[in-house]
């Protein structure tokens, strides 16, 4: 599984790819987790408010840092 | 044998009981007779402490002279005193109307803004999303994401910038502080002229057809994507919404105000009057574009400078000038500038800060005519 999660780099951002680290770390799901910070891959994937979570190619939530079971029910764990 | 095992399911049973409150603790969900409570005793004590502040810091200035043996009169003991009433003043205020911002701020979503907006004339749409930039919740970074979103999927150009300007200039502590220092009028002033700059700049972006200034890859991005699926709030969620906005923001600028009223309460007790009055004043042409110069590269959170700013206008600075210098550090900042960058070509820049700084002038020359 590929997990992206999108943020230029505010404080919100950091919180975001934290909870999600976590949530991975805590499922043992094997995923890889890579924070993109460049507004033109955002664009491209189609977010427009971070902090955005992306699985798999799909836009899972926007504009808020997830909730940690939130992550793992995407997960499917 | 038997009575020991029922004696263990009831020890169980209770186990479990107390385990689903903490569980409910944790998450937030309060009983509702303890939430009920907390809503009426939260307000009152606010109330209490916010209406007797001035006989606590008088009282707490006084003792504290009396210990550590300075004038409470004196230049010391005025900045002291200053610093004692004014702080938590300001920050109860904060409180206050972060939590309440952050209650109407649940109703909006960048998105449900966005769909409003893209259905939008120019006019209309220029006064609806300078309005809605007060109210839309997005982190400050996520200003040119937002302003992708907003183009790709149709809202115009100078109708996106009434709102990337409006958002930052017209924000709830800037005017929270405005009130606490200089009164409702001087609040309400920025908050409307704030507004209107938002809503003129827009609007002259838009008439000059700036589109093809965008970056080439911006054109050729696809209509906005989906709305994220959009889940309703019910009220305790709104009201830990709320409760976020203030841990959030209240969380990150008390340092600045402290900091920002320690220095002011010092250029009260120190500074000569009318000190100001000779480069700050009316009389002096050049002061309103000077202010507009210095503030610029500053990129100063609004709370540090605006308690120094009452402090200067004390010692007879204008209004005016304090008003364009603070609308230039808020409004118009450099590292943005940097960030709008990759998606505007250097030309829109330009006209974006040259018609935004145009704005600022006339409001300071406005009021130091005015007032």
């Amino acid at each position: 599984m590929e997990i992206k999660v999108l943020g230029p780099g505010c404080p919100k951002c950091k919180q975001a790819e934290q909870v999600v680290r976590e949530a991975v770390a805590e499922s043992g799901a094997a995923a890889t987790v890579e924070k993109v910070t460049d507004v033109m891959a955002m664009a491209k994937l189609g977010v427009f408010s971070t902090p955005a979570v992306v699985v798999d190619g799909k836009v899972k939530c926007a504009g808020k840092v997830p909730k940690k079971e939130e992550v793992k029910g995407w997960l499917g764990k | 044998m038997k009575a020991q095992a029922s004696q263990n399911t009831v020890e169980d049973g209770r186990n479990q009981n107390a385990h689903d409150d903490r569980e409910s603790v944790r998450k937030g969900a309060w009983p509702p007779a303890a939430r009920l409570s907390a809503g009426l005793l939260l307000p009152a004590a606010w109330w209490l402490l916010y209406t007797n502040l001035l006989p606590l810091s008088l009282f707490l200035t006084g003792a504290l002279s009396g210990v550590a043996g300075f004038d409470p009169e004196g230049h010391f003991g005025k900045s002291l005193g200053f610093f004692i009433f004014e702080t938590p003043k300001i920050l109860l205020l904060l409180v206050l109307v972060v939590f309440g911002v952050g209650i109407v701020r649940s109703f909006f979503t960048p998105e449900r803004t966005r769909a409003v907006l893209a259905g939008k004339s120019e006019s209309a749409g220029n006064v609806l999303a300078a309005l809605l930039g007060t109210v839309t919740p997005f982190c400050s970074c996520s200003a040119v994401p937002l302003f992708l979103g907003f183009v790709t999927t149709g809202v115009p150009l100078g109708v996106t910038f009434s709102f990337l300007i409006s958002a930052p200039m017209v924000n709830e502590v800037a005017v929270v502080l405005l009130f606490g220092l200089f009164g409702w009028k001087v609040a309400a002033i920025y908050a409307g002229t704030g507004l209107c700059i938002a809503i003129a700049a827009g609007w002259v972006i838009g008439r000059l057809k700036m589109e093809k200034h965008l970056e080439d890859w911006v054109l050729e991005l696809p209509p906005g994507g989906p709305d994220s699926g959009e889940e309703r709030m019910g009220w305790a969620e709104r009201v830990r919404y709320g409760q976020d906005a203030v841990r959030d923001i209240v969380g990150k600028v008390w340092p600045y105000v402290a900091l920002g009223i320690a220095v002011g309460a010092g250029i009260h007790g120190y500074v000569p009057e009318n000190f100001m009055a000779s480069f700050m004043g009316k009389s002096a042409w050049w002061s309103v574009p000077l202010a507009v110069l210095i503030g610029v590269p500053m990129y100063s959170n609004a709370a540090g400078i605006i308690p120094i700013v009452q402090a200067l206008l004390g010692k007879g600075a204008a209004l005016g000038t304090v008003l364009a210098f603070m609308m230039a550090v808020i409004a118009l900042s450099l590292p943005e500038m940097i960030i709008l960058r990759k998606v505007l070509k250097p030309r829109l820049i330009g006209v974006f800060a040259g018609v935004v700084a145009t704005g600022i002038l006339i409001v300071g020359y406005t009021f130091n005519l005015l007032f």
